[in-house]
């Protein structure tokens, strides 16, 4: 065992491997106690650290809500903070302007699917080289704990206070059918999945994206006696089903459960390839208005 | 991202010295190719869909990039994140998307995005009637978005100066670092008439003022230097009230109100600058008459005509309409008996006028999709002088 | 071994849940901030597994194996 003044310098070494990927000057995060953001911030700094992509080239947006916090301010990368609802199309620009950049969206699911649904499936539909982390904590958590397209049915929120009436998105589900070429689902308990999911989706081209439940003790977890994080992190261990097991089970058996896995890996055209390759054509090809017919004189 | 090896100039260059019969929606396109616009996205309504056409056509022979996106808010996104990744880029609606694209243009000119939106404003509210032409958003050109701001706005009326105008408002995007709108009515963007494009090299477009080393891009000075994705500066952009880094900051009353002054500052301190109106019979005017887009068609028909039974009339055609000239209008206020605004809008501008000036301010509003006549407008101005 | 950053932590408790091999317990020391943060009672069983390491919400756990 090292003695003390060894062990000192150790972890001085050590304690830089990730903070290169933070903003120090804004830490420790202002998420709450147990909130999975950090664990999704975390896992995400391990995944490009041992991917070994420079922070240089990287390009992390997001909308509005506390997973919105993950890359900003907190990641030390050039960093884009839109409006609600809207760091993919915000994406869809800067991915086409730098194509040679490796384009990130890390935010929550009020507002990748609620406000932002139909820039969800459009982008998922696009197939553009874009990868989106969607933390979901079922309900709109940095407003107080709205009910959200998220939230399961008959859960009292701060707007359904007599339980809720409408039923949940199953958002991989759905980016799966829309056209994404890679989606996956995991949770903040599953870590070492997680990061490995990210890696895949942050060096595989095309649309990739993964739902990550997460827990919001704060504002929904205290609703439904899951006082703490690590409470609903339980349920997480307790409720997972493999998607390989799930396609085994009844829909009686699988109530109430999350099933996690792998549900897209293929491959498809990319849509910033197909503009690049468009541009080659026509400019190879010199299609276009010829002025000796258009003009005038 | 930006097209560094001039192929856009060897393709624009063969339009140059010629002249050709087009719609105001393809001028403005063609003088926004020329301004070195190489990023469109937007969503079709009509009377804008010709600009998105040409766009997509064009775009590609310029190493340029169209993408229609899903909706208007959509739109507006697409083009701030590919500013930001170096591009120059624009969007172009009607009322209503120009209604769903107003919380971007506030996220624009919060975190001082150059970039241009246009709209050619169609009669509303609401869906109206969506194929005539109007000038019902002038007030919302100004303060659509929430929040305290300043906005550029532009009104052309003819086809050439949808060109002149195209290229215009980049330029004015780049040198304050702001979005410009171009405020276009249907009747301009959809007239034809002949036009004239020059050659690349006898026009002044302006550059984008990057970073060195450690400037601010939030601050610093009036109009800080920009900055894009990609050279290592880790910037950090944001809606949210801001340090001069660019750094969230909302706890603090101090850094909102050095932000929020200096984002209203940079266009109200530079407003005789970008000002810009046309002077007809002005010298010895006692009766004038202002307008802008395509009023001041009609009305220029009329005033010539009250001049020819030797009526003292002028006109002050508005080519900027926001920064409103203030100055102008004040000093105007105290040479002249009236002043008479025919708009195809119930009394907009005219209410701005009102505020700077001591004289009696006729509106002469039509409505309904169809433009004054002269008639119309010879009408109103007779009775007044 | 383990390092603690007692400073960032936020006692959300998950490391002492979620270690499979129960090395942490929460300490009765409070932090500045008003929270218990972990100790590690049972460093000898630890396998660096890293587990804690990839689950803290605020990087106060640092596992270096040697």
């Amino acid at each position: 065992m090292a003695n003390e003044v060894d062990k000192k310098e150790i972890v001085e070494k050590h304690r830089h491997r990730l903070y290169k990927y933070l903003r120090e000057e804004v830490l420790p995060t202002a998420f709450c106690p147990g909130c999975g953001c950090g664990i999704v911030l975390n896992c995400f700094a391990h995944a490009v650290d041992e991917l070994q992509i420079d922070p240089k080239d990287m390009v992390a947006v997001t909308g509005i809500g506390c997973s919105s916090w993950i890359p900003s301010p907190y990641l030390l990368v050039d960093t884009l903070h839109t409006t609600h609802g809207r760091p993919i199309p915000f994406a869809t620009g800067v991915k086409v302007a730098n194509p040679d950049k490796t384009v990130v969206v890390i935010a929550g699911d009020g507002d990748l699917i609620g406000i932002g649904g139909n820039h969800l499936i459009h982008a998922a539909r696009r197939n553009i080289d874009i990868k989106v982390f969607l933390v979901n904590n079922l309900i709109y958590g940095m407003t107080g704990g709205q009910v959200a397209p998220t939230t399961p049915s008959g859960i009292p929120t701060a707007t359904s206070p007599y339980g809720n009436l409408e039923h949940p998105f199953e958002i991989a589900e759905l980016v799966a059918a829309a056209g994404a070429t890679y989606v996956t689902r995991w949770t903040t308990y599953h870590v070492f999945p997680l990061m490995e999911s990210m890696q895949k989706a942050l060096t595989k081209k095309g649309f990739s994206f993964i739902e990550i439940r997460s827990p919001c003790p704060t504002s929904y977890g205290r609703k439904i006696d899951q006082k703490r994080g690590s409470d609903t992190m339980l349920e997480y261990k307790e409720s997972s089903v493999r998607i390989q097991d799930a396609a085994k089970m009844s829909s009686e058996e699988l109530n109430g459960k999350i099933i996690i896995g792998k549900f897209v890996d293929k491959d498809k055209d990319e849509f910033t390839d197909n503009l690049r390759k468009l541009n080659q054509k026509v400019r190879n090809e010199k299609i276009g208005r010829d002025p000796e017919e258009w003009s005038l004189s | 991202m930006r097209n560094k090896n001039n192929i856009d100039s060897e393709y624009l260059n063969r339009f140059a010295g010629r002249s050709y019969f087009m719609q105001g929606d393809e001028a403005i396109a063609y003088g926004s190719l020329y301004a070195g616009c190489d990023f469109f996205a937007g969503y079709p309504i009509t009377p804008a869909s010709e600009i998105a056409e040409v766009m997509a056509a064009e775009l590609p022979h310029v190493d340029g990039y169209y993408i229609q996106m899903e909706d208007e808010l959509a739109s507006l996104s697409a083009v701030i994140g590919a500013v930001w990744g170096g591009a120059k880029g624009m969007t172009a609606t009607s009322g209503p998307g120009f209604s769903l694209m107003q919380e971007n243009i506030g996220y624009a000119l919060m975190t001082e995005t150059p970039c241009v939106i246009v709209n050619v404003q169609r009669s509303g509210p609401s869906t109206g009637q969506a194929t005539k032409p109007a000038q019902g958003d002038v007030m919302q050109a100004r303060w659509g978005t929430h929040g305290d701001h300043e906005i550029i706005a532009l009104s052309p009326n003819s086809v050439q100066e949808c060109f002149e105008l195209g290229i215009e408002a980049f330029n004015l995007a780049e040198e304050y670092r702001t979005p410009v709108i171009i405020l276009m009515d249907g009747e301009v963007g959809h007239m034809r008439e002949k036009i004239t494009m020059p050659l690349l090299d006898t026009l002044n477009i302006r550059e984008r003022r990057l970073a060195e080393d450690d400037e601010l891009i939030f601050g610093g000075e009036l109009i800080p230097p920009m900055a894009e994705f990609g050279q290592g500066r880790f910037i950090h952009i944001t809606g949210s009230t801001h340090k001069e880094t660019g750094i969230r900051d909302v706890e603090t009353q101090e850094t909102h109100e050095i932000l929020v002054s200096r984002l209203c500052k940079k266009i109200k301190d530079n407003q005789d600058k970008i000002s810009r109106y046309e002077e007809i019979y002005m010298e010895d005017a006692e009766v004038v008459v202002i307008s802008y887009g395509a009023t001041s068609r009609p009305a220029k028909g009329a005033i010539l005509r009250a001049r020819n039974e030797g009526k003292k009339i002028g006109m002050l055609r508005l080519v900027t309409i926001w920064p409103f000239p203030e100055h102008k209008l004040t000093e105007l206020g105290n040479e002249v008996k009236k002043i008479i605004v025919p708009e195809m809008n119930l009394g907009q501008l005219s209410r701005e006028i009102e505020r700077f000036v001591n004289c009696e301010v006729i509106s002469v509003p039509k409505i309904g999709g169809i433009a004054h006549t002269i008639d119309e407008i010879y009408s109103a101005i007779i009775k007044e002088v | 071994m383990i390092e603690i950053d007692e400073e960032l932590c936020k006692g959300c408790e998950i490391c002492v849940d979620f270690c499979p091999l129960k090395v942490f317990e929460i300490s009765q020391k409070i932090n500045s901030r008003g929270y218990y943060p972990p100790v590690s009672v049972n460093e000898d069983v630890c396998v660096g597994c890293r587990l804690c390491e990839l689950m803290c919400p605020e990087f106060s756990i640092i596992i270096i194996n040697e």
